[in-house]
């Protein structure tokens, strides 16, 4: 078939650069760093225009999410990569001394990375930057679903890119399918469990390493707070994670608030009114919240809603517009814990608020479900805090604020469980896409004889001994003194 | 006895729902425990090891029970020092804010252990799983029996068994426990069974570290002590449970100047480690199984290979003992030179310059282990550069995966993760990212409604760029905005500016400019 005889001439290409062992040199990992940067620069509008056209995200909103971590992240990477790619050194005890030992870092080799369809750029451009740091040849996979974003991949890498290293193949699921019959040294992924689990099936047959970043319903907790600053900061910090964000679609957005019962309708009123300021009387004009990514999504929200016990448990928003792929900011309050809202990843602008007795009570409700990408809480309290911390376990826990750790480069980003495995962002990006080689050396000095056999107890006596560290006793067994 | 699978999952999620395993004094005790065995046990470990291998007691010794309790050792020393959460340093782009890097459990966890090791990579694995708060089942190889028993026996004796498990069995037991839902599975054994774990693995999403195998290349280049060298790669290799083990040097390159003489010494050597008749040497393991015993014989059988023999080749079927075999200048394309041998033979390729070797050993799957014997600084970087593989060690053998502040692990058919010392807590842990923000210090540019100005601080911002930030909160444009503005007016007035008429101000920029004016 031809697609499949120039899938696979493209990576022979991908192969024998990598083997000629260009990707390895500190240079042209810089260069390719260096051209990704140009790119964001210049492409900007590019990429905005495309981001408008597939998600009617507003071009700040693109910025704040995707191009500007990117050059971030991108900066980031140029700074540490001399360091990152240097040998560490590891300690040896005396007993094995004369020696030396450290960890050299390597590339895999050829990696493939499939990006998702809510944030293309970020999602497919940020393992993008490991994998070149790390040095190996790449073939980014776009998401079919967001199409405008996909093309200007494609374009903007073949630009700006080396070729012979770097490709972007495009297309959904019958290419999505031929990559993965291909050997990869390394798959990088994120999108939704389902696929994650094809993925991970084809991985298996050529025993390749893989990262899975996928989903889950992250809670935001909101305890009472006494100040009305911390609360407006709340409410501001709540709802841009929320709404704000790809309109909800985003694996770390907030997906459901849980709240003190005395609470609750303080929360409704301030969030009613951030809601207002934020994203204004009409937020489908103002583009101040993007649209659903497509009528699958916008059919699978209506359907959350329209559960019985659901749209009952409304108190804001509901309101859908289907031509415009647009959903109101909507907030329900205590919707019934069995229903689909409650069970499934909303990836939308549905905002449940889950009401309990005391503030703790939120942590048994947490460890009841599957765990999440992220549990925020916003609380001064500090006990709390740390019972948070230590009695759950979710990808990560934020303080008074979501989304932001997306941006915090000294911190892993990635799931544990239902939520996904490995880790990356910041030198977790190079460290993904590397293989840590132990590498020790011997002198021919100081050959220890006792090694060898034939076998008999004295030299088992030293073996005790050498093993304890006891390096006096060895002596003395040496020089007849002690018996064995 | 049919096992409760469901049951013992149950029971064991409990367990870890409780919460117990995750304190550092239930991790020490179960720490201590594991030491009091292989202190109070010794003897009967190294009599299961006699029976399910022959392994000569130093071996057993030095490999498992030693190995063993020195990581059981430097996990009590550093226990708490692990524990302790990671402070993460936070920049600018998240000012204010502190960040730490909080390691927890992965849960509930299952160990898959090999026959050549069966005590040292049953234990520890088991080891990384406790130090890391999880809950445990190890699943000993059947291949080895008396050990496994044994562990059975001695775990469910010694250590906390609503937490810590033992299930024996074959390809049924460890098919129904594949089945299970586990938040981590760690497997040592084959690149066959490791492609049945990963695939199972996939129902759940569970993560999987792989300890594999490969062929082991020892590359001996001349000018270096070869006595020395001899007896190392003989001890690496005869002298590590007779070849079976998974760092094993499995063939050899030298030049073809070289090869005489290498050979020579590697006899020598040999009958002074074994005698003049290795059958009846008490201090080599015998082959594990009937199976592998056919299946290393049809190796020497296969006719490709069998005029190559130089040293050895003898054989006890009774007893299932292969002597130590060295083979010259086997074809690529042997039988023995397209698996992982696993026994007591050593092909030796022969290349015209040592260099050449770098380029056999990378045509070839990446192995868990290289070996180079040199004493040329720039042939030792050429390989240490070119040559992919799990772990490198120059100028001795296997002696690498001792070394607890080195990853022991594989890559591509080799396997995956890697662990010994801290890298099998890591390899047990979920790394938990935690950041505390402030509600002081809040930046607007973040929400909406979204103007220009936030734009150009949310630049600054993500670029860490104080003097920009400075400049977008005094409404100054950035200098890609100034050169746009700029490419516009020339598009729009080719004769540039007509003289005599005022700039103007634009808004923010104006602004700056008003300001720039008052600096001057």
């Amino acid at each position: 078939m031809d697609c499949k005889e120039t899938l696979e001439s493209e990576l022979n290409e991908l192969r024998n650069t990598f083997n000629s062992g260009i990707t390895k040199q500190e240079s042209w990992r810089r260069s390719q760093l260096k051209a990704l940067l140009s790119l964001l620069e210049e492409k900007e509008d590019d990429i905005f225009k495309a981001l408008q056209q597939d998600l009617g995200k507003h071009r700040i909103e693109a910025f704040r999410d995707e191009v500007g971590p990117l050059i971030k992240s991108v900066n980031y990477a140029l700074k540490g990569l001399k360091q990152w790619m240097s040998s560490k050194k590891a300690d040896l005890p005396i007993a094995a001394f004369p020696a030396r030992a450290e960890l050299v870092p390597e590339p895999l080799g050829v990696a493939l990375v499939i990006s998702s369809w809510n944030f293309p750029f970020g999602v497919s451009l940020e393992p993008l930057v490991g994998a070149i740091a790390a040095g190996n040849a790449v073939v980014l996979k776009p998401s079919e679903l967001a199409p405008a974003s996909s093309s200007v991949l494609a374009n903007t890498i073949h630009t700006y890119l080396d070729n012979k290293a770097i490709k972007v193949i495009q297309g959904g699921p019958s290419i999505g399918q031929k990559l993965l019959q291909q050997k990869w040294d390394k798959i990088f992924f994120t999108g939704s469990a389902k696929v994650a689990r094809i993925v991970m099936t084809a991985a298996a047959i050529n025993l390749t390493p893989i990262t899975v970043e996928l989903g889950g319903k992250c809670p935001a907790i909101v305890d009472s707070l006494s100040s009305s600053w911390d609360k407006e900061i709340a409410m501001k910090r709540i709802l841009a994670a929320k709404f704000g964000t790809c309109a909800g679609q985003a694996c770390i957005a907030i997906d459901y608030i849980l709240v003190e019962k005395k609470f609750s309708a303080t929360l409704v009123k301030l969030l009613k009114a951030s809601i207002l300021s934020m994203f204004g009387e009409n937020p489908k004009e103002l583009n101040s919240i993007g649209r659903i990514i497509n009528n699958n999504h916008f059919s699978r929200l209506r359907k959350l809603l329209d559960e019985p016990g659901v749209k009952a448990s409304i108190v804001h928003g509901g309101s859908l517009d289907e031509d415009a792929l647009f959903m109101e900011p909507t907030l329900l309050v205590d919707p019934p814990l069995k229903s689909g809202v409650m069970i499934e990843e909303i990836f939308g602008p549905l905002l449940p608020i889950i009401t309990v007795e005391k503030i703790e009570d939120s942590i048994e409700i947490i460890k009841s479900r599957p765990r999440a990408l992220a549990i925020y809480a916003f609380t001064n309290n500090e006990n709390f805090k740390k019972k948070l911390v230590y009695e759950t376990s979710s990808g990560s826990v934020i303080f008074n604020d979501a989304i932001i750790q997306y941006v915090a480069d000294s911190l892993p980003f990635g799931g544990v469980g239902e939520c996904g495995f490995g880790k990356y962002h910041g030198k977790f990006s190079f460290d993904v896409f590397s293989h840590e080689k132990a590498v020790a050396r011997r002198s021919f000095l100081l050959d220890f004889w006792f090694r060898y056999p034939p076998w008999n107890d004295k030299k088992l006596q030293l073996f005790r001994s050498a093993y304890r560290f006891n390096y006096l006793e060895i002596i003395l067994i040496l020089l007849g003194l002690k018996k064995s | 006895m049919a096992l409760d699978m469901e049951g013992m999952m149950k029971e064991l999620r409990e367990t870890y729902a409780s919460g117990k395993t995750k304190s550092y004094e239930w991790r020490i005790s179960q720490l201590r425990a594991l030491l009091k065995i292989a202190d109070h046990h010794d003897k009967e470990i190294t009599e299961a090891l006699r029976c399910d291998l022959n392994k000569p007691e130093l071996e057993s010794f030095v490999y498992e029970i030693a190995s063993m309790k020195s990581s059981c050792q430097l996990a009590l020393k550093q226990l708490k020092r692990w524990m302790k959460p990671e402070k993460a340093k936070t920049s600018l782009t998240t000012f204010p804010s502190s960040g730490q890097i909080v390691s927890e459990p992965l849960g509930v966890v299952l160990v898959i252990s090999a026959w050549n090791f069966p005590f040292l990579l049953s234990l520890d694995p088991v080891i990384g799983a406790i130090t890391a708060g999880n809950v445990v089942v190890l699943k000993p190889s059947e291949i080895a029996p008396a050990t496994s028993a044994l562990l059975s026996k001695l775990l469910g004796e010694y250590m906390d068994t609503s937490a810590v498990k033992v299930v024996e069995g074959a390809v049924d037991e460890t098919t129904a426990l594949l089945e299970q839902k586990w938040d981590k599975i760690f497997f040592t054994g084959n690149g066959k069974v490791g492609r049945i774990v990963l695939t199972a693995a996939v129902k759940h999403l569970t993560p999987v570290a792989l300890e594999l195998g490969g062929k082991s290349p020892v590359v001996v280049d001349k000018n270096i002590n070869l006595k020395v060298a001899a007896r190392r790669i003989i001890a690496g290799k005869w002298g590590c449970n007779n070849g079976q083990a998974c760092v094993s040097p499995d063939y050899m390159i030298t030049t073809k100047d070289y090869a005489s003489q290498l050979l020579d010494v590697l006899r020598s050597e040999l009958e002074t480690f074994y005698g003049k008749d290795p059958l009846k040497s008490e201090d080599l393991s015998r082959i594990v199984n009937s199976n592998h015993f056919l299946r290393l014989t049809n190796l020497l059988d296969d006719e490709k290979v069998s005029g190559k023999i130089v040293h050895g080749g003898q054989r006890d079927k009774t007893n299932l003992k292969i002597a130590p075999t060295i083979l010259l200048d086997v074809p690529q394309d042997s039988l023995i030179m397209n698996e992982e041998i696993f026994g007591p033979l050593l092909p030796i390729l022969t290349v015209n310059k040592i260099e050449d070797s770098i380029d056999v050993i990378n045509a070839r799957e990446k192995p868990l282990a290289a070996y180079l014997f040199t004493n040329d600084k720039r042939i030792k970087e050429e390989f240490i550069r070119n040559v992919s593989t799990g772990g490198l060690l120059v100028n001795d053998t296997i002696l690498h995966v001792a070394e607890h502040s080195l990853p022991f692990g594989g890559v591509g058919e080799s396997g995956m993760g890697a662990y010994h010392g801290k890298f099998s807590f890591d390899a047990f842990s979920h790394k938990k990212a935690v950041l505390q923000r402030s509600f002081a210090g809040d930046v607007p540019a973040r929400y909406p409604p979204y103007t220009p100005g936030k734009l150009r601080f949310l630049k600054a911002l993500l670029n860490g760029d104080v003097v920009g930030l400075i400049r977008a909160l005094i409404g100054c444009p950035t200098r890609l905005e100034k050169e746009k503005k700029s490419s516009i007016r020339k598009s729009k007035s080719p004769l540039g500016n007509p003289s005599g008429q005022p700039k103007q101000s634009f808004g923010p920029h104006g602004h700056c400019y008003r300001i720039q004016k008052l600096m001057r």
